[in-house]
């Protein structure tokens, strides 16, 4: 198993050079069945990130480019008159897909973003009081430019809980960068990349990845983490059960791609600052979310 | 299911009432012997009763058949003991109330009631009696009572069984199956759980108990008033004699006291046990000399080497305190109790013995007693009522008339049972109003107070002055701890008879009829040996030595235990501390000691508390401690895989094991590696070995591993 996940992850870093932690964080968020939000400037390589991902794992990929005039029919699919037919025939949207790249979504209205939305939680689409299933696996990698730039609309916490886990890219560092400069970018490769696995093995390892043994001793850490963001004073609300549940698949995904059959305090650790950084609101404007992240996780003993 | 009684919410655990039953049925079994018999068979009935409404969903009585019943209980105790005061009074409506709230027991609050009461109710036996197998018994109720109060506790999860149990009842039958067999797992856990509680809280209160019980302040003398009555029972020699009396004491094998001597206890026909010693006769009744009589003390001289012995006393009412014959009292300071010493060598305490007591005795196995005999002494020493047994003034007279000295008198009279079939028996036949006439000429069956009383009158007959002693003969020695029991069975009467130059000579008529019962004892001596008690007896050596190991932990527990009083408790503290201790101080010393138990009891429980139970926890604390004087400290929020990783990255000479360590650490606490099922597989057994496999690696590397 962990033969092909470092396959994958080799793979993809041949593509996205120097960021094999976002690679790993995201390839987990993926085992763990969950959506993936990537946060950063334009041209850090987001979109590239995704599309690589979705043909490395041999999936089925859409992408739509979320503009503020884009309308929920756009992602979703529209009913249209056949004359022929005489009839409504659905036309299925980009959303009817394995891997769904919702290019900025942060710039489209926020009917459309909660139409998507709704389909990440269900899965299905409903259009006419007839519903559609969406192919398995189904997963959206959404990628937005931070809220301060103009011309965006942020998402409220509500809908950012739907993500399991927010990511950023930052700079590459000198070594990757020059490499970048040296090759002609990251989309030429991308034309000739060839699958590693295909939806079947995915789900297979999507399945494996929730077998992977969690003791009494973790969950132990795992609620005393929970428990600090919801007394703490750094922060304007705690942590959901949800956020909590999610905070155990990712850190079992994320043994799994170490190659373990459990779940130890540092994949809780290594994860948290990612699930659980768009989830938490900090009461202070000074320090930033990752800070306030840091702090949560020196202040919890093991 | 409408008549089923709904699980109530408030209702604890059904294994509260069963351990609460339990609790009582000991206890009520020992207040059987010393309360009325319709009190413990109130509380059979209470009980039976209970626990059918327990197994049957039977309706708890309503306050119509209560009310009647709590003052029916009241009227009988005051029928039956007269009053509701008193030890014996207030104890029995105490366990007659207690029986009847049984019947109304049932929220967790009645249960909390039900078992303070019944904790005093069963500490309450030892107003009674003190034995050891009473206090075992007594702990056991204790432990039941205390997994009482735990199971009354457990509510809530009884709560969730109840609801289970409803929901089986609709569910699918294959549904329900396994249901039941999960609560009878339960059920069975259950006990063995709060057994184990129990058990681990009492043992957890050991430590407080033997403190409160070296340091609590002892006053002299038991704390509760205990009216007179209860001393009704006790056994031992009388301050008269007559003829069957001490051959009814010889039925008897409790024991009359203990003695350790300090040297090598001395042959069976030495030792003599004085007691009361008995002047005046009337008819067939023997009598001690007034109090009042204000006699010089004889005087003694003393020979050879004294015997030191310490002597347990059993209470008996009385006042004597046995001594070896001859004590030399060197000052009445050494004796217990401000006893003195009498003119006729009787050692007297002031009050009767009541309580168990222990004293020191110095005694003379060589001695002249009383050298020169006062004229009061002689008169005494002579008295008889005249006009009787006219065949034994006869021969008296006969003897006196042959010119006979004193000696050739006692040796005459010695001859006299030696040679003619006299009997030693203990069911010898009533004699006529004659006595000793009837004794010496007809039945010639006795006792020993037989020969020493018409022995006495025969030689104050002839004019030689003489009276009885009464005490004890003999004993048995113990070999599990080297000391002598003396039993009531070993009571016997023999002569002094006052002889020129000699003063009082012992002379024991009743050697010369049964010289064995001198040299070994009562039960070597008769022949109709089955009337004795069966502890005195000589068959079934088995048996005997059971009863001699039995008796030497009872003497250990009444010397240590029971007997421990203000004055053993002075002496530990005294060779505790080295300082002479003030009976005041030791309050002050109690509440120390208290305190300083709590803070060492918060210690513990403060420091670390997990890591102190958990033997995989433990190592790795090992580890931490090792690499933190390495310089090396885990942080709190550090997992065991990234400290590991830092240290070796700190110790790199030791990287490897440290690494090792910490991986495998991190797996025995985080791996999978139990079972989630209840039933104890194979598989289980294996992972279970493996587990122990890993931490026994653990501990050894942890040992092993070596820091500069």
């Amino acid at each position: 198993m962990k033969n092909v996940t470092d396959a994958i992850i080799a793979k993809t870093n041949e593509v996205i050079l120097g960021k094999e932690q976002q690679i790993k964080l995201a390839l987990a968020c993926i085992l763990a069945k969950g959506h993936l939000l990537i946060e950063d400037l334009p041209g850090m390589g987001k979109t590239t990130l995704a599309h690589t991902l979705a043909q490395v794992l041999g999936l089925q990929f859409q992408r739509v480019q979320f503009t503020s005039d884009l309308l929920p029919a756009d992602v979703l699919g529209v009913s249209v008159y056949d004359r022929n037919t005489a009839n409504f025939k659905f036309h299925p949207g980009p959303v009817f897909t394995n891997v769904l790249l919702a290019d900025e979504i942060n710039r489209a209205t926020p009917k459309t973003q909660s139409a998507l939305l709704e389909v990440m939680e269900e899965a299905q689409v409903t259009i006419d009081a007839v519903t559609y299933t969406l192919p398995q696996p189904f997963f959206v990698i959404a990628t937005q430019n931070p809220s301060s730039q103009i011309g965006t609309f942020a998402l409220p916490e509500s809908q950012l809980d739907r993500f399991l886990m927010r990511i950023t890219l930052n700079y590459p560092d000198t070594a990757s960068e020059r490499k970048l400069l040296q090759s002609n970018g990251g989309r030429e490769q991308l034309a000739k990349l060839s699958a590693v696995i295909d939806s079947k093995q995915l789900q297979a390892l999507q399945a494996a990845s929730h077998e992977v043994h969690v003791s009494d001793a973790l969950l132990d850490y795992l609620q005393a983490i929970l428990q600090h963001t919801r007394q703490s004073a750094h922060f304007n609300a705690g942590l959901s059960p949800r956020a909590g549940l999610s905070l155990k698949q990712c850190a079992q995904a994320w043994a799994m791609l170490a190659g373990r059959d459990h779940v130890i305090p540092e994949d809780i650790q290594a994860i948290l600052p990612s699930v659980a950084g768009h989830r938490l609101v900090s009461n202070n404007t000074l320090t930033s979310n990752a800070d306030n992240i840091a702090q949560l996780l020196k202040a919890v003993a093991v | 299911m409408a008549t089923q009684k709904i699980p109530n919410k408030l209702e604890p655990s059904q294994q509260a009432i069963y351990w609460l039953l339990i609790s009582l049925s000991i206890t009520f079994t020992l207040y059987a012997f010393n309360l009325n018999n319709w009190v413990p068979a109130s509380f059979a009935v209470f009980a039976i009763w209970r626990y059918l409404i327990e197994k049957n969903n039977w309706p708890y009585p309503r306050l119509w058949l209560r009310l009647p019943l709590t003052i029916a209980g009241g009227v009988a105790v005051l029928a039956s003991y007269g009053s509701l005061f008193g030890r014996d009074a207030s104890v029995a409506l105490l366990a007659v109330m207690i029986a009847m709230k049984l019947l109304e027991t049932r929220t967790k609050r009645d249960f909390i009631v039900m078992v303070i009461l019944s904790y005093f109710l069963t500490v309450n036996i030892l107003l009674f009696t003190q034995a050891i197998w009473v206090c075992l018994a007594i702990l056991l109720a204790l432990f039941s009572l205390t997994a009482c109060l735990i199971s009354a506790s457990y509510q809530n999860a009884s709560n969730q069984k109840a609801s289970n149990q409803k929901a089986s009842y609709q569910n699918a039958s294959y549904q329900n199956i396994s249901l039941q067999n999960k609560q009878a797992l339960n059920h069975t856990q259950a006990w063995k759980v709060q057994a184990k509680l129990a058990g681990k809280l009492l043992l957890q209160a050991l430590p407080i108990m033997l403190v409160l019980f070296v340091l609590f302040p002892r006053i002299p003398g038991p704390i509760w008033g205990i009216p007179q009555d209860a001393y009704s029972g006790m056994t031992g020699l009388s301050d008269s004699m007559e003829p069957g009396n001490i051959n009814q004491l010889s039925l008897s094998s409790k024991v009359a006291f203990r003695a350790e001597f300090k040297s090598t206890i001395p042959a069976n026909h030495q030792l003599y046990w004085r007691g009361p010693v008995l002047w005046h006769q009337e008819g067939r009744r023997w009598t001690m000399t007034s109090n009042n009589i204000n006699l010089p003390t004889e005087t003694l001289e003393t020979a050879g080497v004294a015997t030191d012995y310490t002597i347990t006393l059993e209470p008996h009412n009385r006042n004597w305190l046995l001594m070896l014959d001859l004590p030399k009292v060197p000052s009445t300071d050494s004796l217990p109790d401000e006893a003195a010493i009498k003119h006729d060598m009787q050692v007297l305490s002031k009050l009767p013995i009541r309580t168990r007591i222990r004293y020191e005795g110095h005694s003379f196995l060589q001695y002249t007693l009383g050298a020169t005999l006062s004229d009061y002494e002689r008169t005494l020493a002579l008295q008889l009522i005249d006009d009787e047994n006219p065949k034994t003034r006869q021969l008296a007279t006969k003897w006196v008339n042959e010119q006979k000295s004193p000696v050739d008198i006692i040796q005459a009279a010695l001859s006299m049972f030696r040679n003619q079939p006299f009997v030693y028996t203990l069911s010898p036949p009533l004699l006529g109003s004659e006595p000793v006439d009837d004794f010496l000429f007809n039945t010639k069956r006795g006792f020993c107070e037989h020969y020493a009383s018409s022995f006495v009158y025969l030689m104050r007959a002839a004019g030689v002055p003489a009276r009885i002693v009464t005490g004890y003969q003999g004993g048995e020695i113990n070999p599990s701890g080297n000391y002598l029991i003396v039993r009531q069975s070993d009571a016997h009467a023999w002569a002094e008879v006052w002889l020129q130059d000699k003063g009082w000579t012992r002379v024991d008529p009743t050697s010369a009829v049964s010289p064995s019962r001198i040299e070994s004892g009562i039960a070597a001596a008769l022949l109709d040996s089955d009337l004795l008690p069966l502890l005195s007896r000589q068959d079934y050596p088995m048996l005997k030595k059971l009863t001699l190991n039995w008796d030497a932990v009872n003497n250990g527990w009444n010397q240590w235990v029971l007997g421990y009083d203000q004055n053993t408790q002075l002496a530990l503290l005294k060779k505790i501390l080295h300082k002479d201790i003030a009976w005041e101080d030791i309050g002050l010393i109690l509440v120390s000691t208290m305190i300083a138990l709590m803070l060492l009891v918060s210690y513990f429980l403060l420091r670390n508390n997990a890591a102190a139970l958990d033997p995989v926890k433990k190592a790795y604390q090992q580890f931490l401690k090792k690499l933190s004087k390495a310089g090396v400290n885990k942080l709190a929020h550090e997992g065991a895989v990234g400290f590991g990783e830092r240290a070796a990255k700190a110790l790199p000479d030791q990287s490897i094991e440290i690494q090792e360590i910490s991986a495998l650490y991190s797996s025995i606490q985080y791996a999978k590696h139990e079972i989630i099922n209840a039933n104890k597989t194979a598989a289980h057994c294996k992972i279970a070995a493996h587990n122990n496999h890993k931490l026994n690696l653990l501990k050894q590397l942890v040992k092993k591993l070596k820091l500069k």
